[in-house]
């Protein structure tokens, strides 16, 4: 076993806890933290695998942004020291069913899948070249500017929605 | 001689040579070598508070006419220590319906981000074939890592304005939470113009391109990003969330003791980090005339003396402007920085596809940024005069705060 291993092993470990955690959990203030945490574990992933533009973006976005977006929402939308909630509702059959067939799928892609593997080291100006070819008209240019006018119009309607009549 | 100038380079090389000679495995040295400089970068932030604390009390004492702390010896200077042993030998409290785990968990949560900036804040020259290097590492996202744990820490604050189980507390957490989440964005904007001139994200070779120092070239990236910093470091005067007179103390009005200091710690450490950043990014970092291709020996000395220069840059702001109101400190962010941001940052791209001659892009850099203060001094300007003939909008909000508080 070699240490990439020891390492996946450990941060699979932190991202499952991570998420049995928000599940499981009767606080749903508690439940956003275990979401940070497998957050985290999936950003430590990125690093083994050399991306470590993806493994910042997603500390910034998912932990600095989403997570956050969604302890708001949980402070202003209830009682949030009570911890009342049940983790089962009346849907959990329904629940158990969607879950197992999407296991079933992804791993039914995992096994058939002939994944390909690259045996080139990842180039060490990466970043550079991907910052290139998002502004590239020969590569993502067109997706690129069209998922930011898509922001843009999300702003502007955030904008609208919220300003005082 | 040459050893004791280049001091710290060969001595990380000899311990490095000494342990492969007990026949360590090169990686078990390597990490020993790592381990040794992480400890001593983590007593580097530690020591910023007992340093630091005493600076910022002496220098706002001397600013506002009063002697400050005097009776510790000497000078008051060590005050410091009697403050970090009183910490240690208070009583533990813990609020009745406070929520245990996470209540103790966020003070350690919100030091450990602090400390792990300093992985990628550069302390001195690089060779591009050492095997070791000054400061822990050299990451291709440097800038961008800042960024990422500086917004980690927002989260154990809302644990700690959470767990307290206290409305000032939350109150106060949600405050901080809305000033760090508006400054990231002119923040990230200042960063992304020198990181867009630079072409890297890796700070040592932002410091490495930079012949003349970016406070010069692009000044309003360096003024935007120092507003910013003190913002997202709750710095006086945006120092909302401790707004005695409204909120008690913030988020951290139910800690005491030891878990009261570890917030302490974590501003301290996180202001000598923003402090190092800053002089890497716009004051040339280790450059100082070239002292630092003589005598390598001193380059971290000088990174250190221009993070206390920036420093008391802060301290003086402090000592000079009265705390901002809540919807002043949203306005500046969102109407006045991230617009002047996004002006500079278009800057800088036309600058860089225009020329790629760094004397000419400073002096295009330079004036670009010349007009855009002139083009803006005139807007603040014309609205200033439309708002005081007649249509006086945002002043009249203002001056109906202060008969309310005078009733």
């Amino acid at each position: 076993m070699s240490v990439q291993h020891a390492v996946f092993i450990i941060l699979s470990a932190i991202a499952l806890i991570g998420a049995l955690g928000v599940v499981l959990n009767r606080r749903l203030f508690r439940s956003a933290l275990f979401l940070v945490l497998s957050f985290v574990g999936v950003a430590g992933f990125y690093i083994l695998l050399e991306a470590e533009l993806l493994a910042m973006i997603q500390l910034l976005v998912y932990v600095g942004a989403i997570a956050i977006l969604i302890i708001f929402a949980i402070m202003l939308s209830r009682q949030a020291m009570v911890a009342d909630d049940k983790v089962l509702n009346e849907q959990w059959a329904l629940g158990w069913l969607v879950a197992v067939l999407l296991f079933a799928a992804l791993v039914y892609v995992l096994v058939k899948v002939n994944w390909p593997v690259v045996e080139v080291a990842v180039p060490a100006n990466s970043i550079q070249r991907l910052g290139e070819s998002l502004v590239n008209p020969n590569g993502f240019v067109l997706p690129f500017e069209v998922a930011s006018v898509l922001l843009l119009v999300a702003l502007v309607g955030a904008v609208i929605i919220a300003r005082e009549k | 001689m040459d050893y004791v100038l280049n001091l710290w380079v060969n001595l990380a090389t000899d311990l490095y040579q000494l342990f492969l000679g007990w026949g360590l495995p090169a990686w078990g040295a390597k990490l020993i070598i790592d381990f040794v400089i992480i400890l001593i970068l983590v007593i580097l932030g530690v020591l910023a508070v007992i340093v630091l604390t005493p600076m910022e009390r002496k220098v706002i004492a001397r600013m506002q006419d009063r002697p400050g702390p005097n009776r510790a010896w000497p000078f008051g200077l060590s005050q410091a220590f009697a403050d970090a042993i009183k910490m240690l030998t208070k009583e533990m409290i813990l609020p009745r319906n406070a929520d245990r785990l996470i209540y103790t968990a966020a003070p350690i949560l919100i030091v450990i981000p602090a400390l792990m900036i300093y992985a990628v804040l550069p302390f001195g020259p690089q060779a591009a074939d050492a095997e070791l290097q000054l400061g822990a590492t050299n990451l291709n996202v440097g800038v961008l890592y800042f960024v990422a744990l500086g917004s980690v820490a927002s989260i154990a604050i809302l644990m700690a304005g959470w767990g307290s189980n206290n409305k000032f507390a939350l109150l106060g957490a949600f405050r901080v939470v809305n000033q760090l989440i508006a400054y990231e964005v002119p923040m990230i904007l200042s960063l992304l113009a020198v990181v867009v001139l630079t072409g890297t994200m890796a700070t040592q070779q932002i410091v490495e391109v930079q012949s003349i120092p970016y406070l010069i070239v692009m000044p309003i990236a360096a003024l935007t990003f120092l507003a910013s910093a003190m913002a997202e470091l709750n710095r006086s005067p945006f120092d909302l969330l401790e707004a005695e007179s409204e909120l008690v103390a913030g988020y951290q009005v139910e800690y005491g003791g030891m878990k009261f200091a570890m917030f302490y710690i974590a501003e301290y450490v996180n202001i000598l980090s923003t402090s190092i950043l800053f002089a890497a990014l716009f004051l040339g970092g280790y450059k100082f005339f070239g002292l630092e291709e003589v005598a390598p020996v001193l380059a971290p000395f000088i990174v250190l003396g221009k993070a206390v220069a920036v420093f008391f840059i802060m301290l003086w702001t402090r000592g000079t402007f009265p705390r901002i109101r809540l919807d002043q400190l949203a306005g500046l962010a969102w109407k006045f920085l991230v617009p002047i941001g996004l002006v500079n940052l278009l800057l800088v791209a036309l600058v860089v596809k225009l020329s790629a001659n760094p004397w000419a892009q400073a002096g295009l850099l330079l004036l670009g940024n010349l007009i855009i203060l002139a083009v803006t001094f005139l807007i603040i300007t014309l609205v200033e005069r439309r708002a005081k003939s007649g249509g006086a909008v945002v002043l009249s909000e203002a001056q109906n705060l202060t008969p309310a508080a005078e009733r």
